[in-house]
């Protein structure tokens, strides 16, 4: 199974493996991480499942939709080149070992 | 129920036979006034139900009204969320561009209202939505005996809601009335149905006045909403239309929010306690009490081709009724479902639906629970109910038409 790290604005780290197919929102409230809070059910609306993708990662994923890219713009942490709404990268074996960083807050 | 002669409704029948029917009434005072004992005896009847009353299906677990919501090729909104077919009957009014269409025609309609109402949008009014909810909450407290619904959780939306549409100032007392009867005609042709439509005249002619672009205030919503139509995303008559959606459902559904949260709040005192001692739960308090209550029950959809749910075989054009308010209380899906509890993981509840139609406005219904709740935290020590509630009856919103409370200052 694929594995995925979350690391916490602290530097705390949760390694989780995740199945391929679900996403990182709904693997994050499986394994209960903080940090996380994906309001509307992974509908991608909300904007609070915001991720920061380790930058060397970021090209594995596929393109932001239009929708992520305007919910990214209202983030309620800063935006950076690397942002991406974890409802939205569904998990693959060719995404093994990803790392992604939460900001520091998501309302 | 006697069986319809009707040819293809026999060949249906030795099917239904295999799927559990109930005799209940979700449109019924009765279940106004306390729809859980039906919702129960719906879900462990079967992860589908037929309801012979209605002629329609119906879904009650978590699973399946999911897998309804989702899938909308299945399970189509064109033909009406409410019980009447629009392929076989007029819909009362102009269909909605947004709730009464599917893809690829819902498409551009959404987003625009997707725009218009965006994160960055609402970020932009939480300061101002904040200080209005503290100065009614001052308010309030200099009085100490309240209606929590007439003098807070109507009061406050409409005190925010219309002039962020820019809806003209005058005869906002049509808007509680309009969203009501616009809830109540998704229903069946009962008492509740009927009363609305006799008198809807006066409330329906100053919406569709309203939603004019000359009566709309220039940096409003609604016309932001024009705007879209003149640059071609959608069309003027759409803009008006959607423009009416804004006023039949940015209302009404975010009284009977915030209503649950005050009511669940008075009466489960340790829960009120948690949040007076930690106002940052105020988010996820309303969050929960939205699960809790749902205060959108129920909607419609429509099957587009004969389908399978779960083992039940349902044919081309037939309604689902979606329980969603009994979907949110599944012990199948939820951790002691009927505990009101605001620090609980409430995410994933379908009380702004799901899907490709779930609640454009639920970002801004999310920011006035959170601001009212987190205001009488701060400043409300308790709150206790001193009169005995009472229900408001409608076909699709549960809420409560009183809620007399005494307001302790902190």
């Amino acid at each position: 199974m694929p594995r995925i790290v979350y690391v916490q604005p602290d530097g705390a780290r949760d390694e989780c493996d995740v199945e391929a197919g679900i996403n990182l929102m709904q693997a994050a409230a499986v394994h209960a991480i903080e940090g996380i809070v994906g309001e509307c059910g992974g509908n991608c609306m909300c904007a609070t499942c915001h991720v920061y993708v380790d930058p060397h990662q970021i090209d594995l994923l596929p393109a932001r939709s239009e929708a992520e890219d305007a919910l990214l713009d209202g983030v309620a942490a800063e935006r950076r080149a690397n942002s991406r709404l974890a409802c939205q990268i569904n998990m693959q074996p060719a995404l093994d070992g990803l790392i992604v960083r939460l900001p520091d807050r998501q309302i | 129920m006697p069986l319809p002669a009707d040819k293809t409704d026999c060949e249906n029948e030795p099917v239904r036979r295999q799927v559990p029917s109930l005799d209940v009434d979700p449109f019924s005072a009765d279940y106004f006034e306390n729809p859980l004992r039906v919702h129960h005896e719906l879900r462990e009847a079967g992860p589908v139900v037929w309801l012979g009353r209605y002629q329609c299906w119906a879904v009650a677990r978590y699973t399946e009204v999911r897998s309804v919501l989702h899938d909308w090729r299945t399970f189509c909104s064109s033909r009406g969320v409410g019980i009447q077919d629009f392929a076989k009957e007029e819909p009362w009014r102009p269909r909605s561009p947004v709730l009464e269409t599917d893809p690829p025609q819902h498409d551009g309609a959404r987003a625009v209202l997707n725009r218009v109402l965006s994160p960055a949008v609402i970020k932009r009014v939480r300061q101002e939505l904040s200080l209005v909810a503290e100065r009614r909450i001052d308010e309030l407290l200099q009085r100490r005996n309240i209606d929590a619904i007439a003098d807070l959780a109507e009061a406050y939306p409409l005190s925010v809601f219309p002039d962020l549409v820019g809806m003209p100032k005058e005869g906002r007392e049509h808007i509680l009335p309009t969203a009501s009867l616009n809830f109540n005609a998704f229903g069946p042709n009962n008492e509740l149905r009927r009363a609305a439509f006799a008198t809807a005249a006066p409330h329906m002619s100053w919406v569709m006045e309203s939603c004019k672009s000359t009566n709309l205030a220039p940096d409003g919503f609604g016309s932001q909403i024009y705007a879209a139509a003149e640059a071609g995303e959608i069309t003027t008559d759409e803009a008006a239309l959607l423009v009416r959606t804004l006023f039949f459902a940015g209302v009404d559904t975010t009284v009977n929010a915030i209503g649950a949260a005050i009511y669940c709040l008075a009466s489960f005192p340790t829960q009120w306690k948690k949040l007076h001692a930690d106002p940052s739960l105020a988010r996820n308090a309303f969050e929960e009490a939205v699960r809790y209550e749902s205060p959108v029950q129920t909607f419609f959809r429509t099957t587009t081709q004969s389908t399978e749910i779960t083992g039940a075989h349902l044919n081309e054009g037939e309604k689902v009724l979606m329980f969603l308010g009994a979907a949110n209380r599944d012990p199948r899906h939820w951790e002691r479902p009927d505990e009101f509890d605001i620090e609980r993981r409430a995410s994933g509840h379908f009380g702004f639906g799901g899907g490709i139609h779930m609640c454009v406005g639920q970002l801004l219904a999310r920011l006035e629970g959170e601001v009212v709740l987190s205001a009488l935290a701060r400043r409300v020590s308790a709150i206790s109910i001193n009169g005995q509630p009472k229900r408001r009856h409608n076909n699709t919103l549960r809420g409560l038409a009183t809620l007399p409370v005494t307001l302790h200052a902190a």
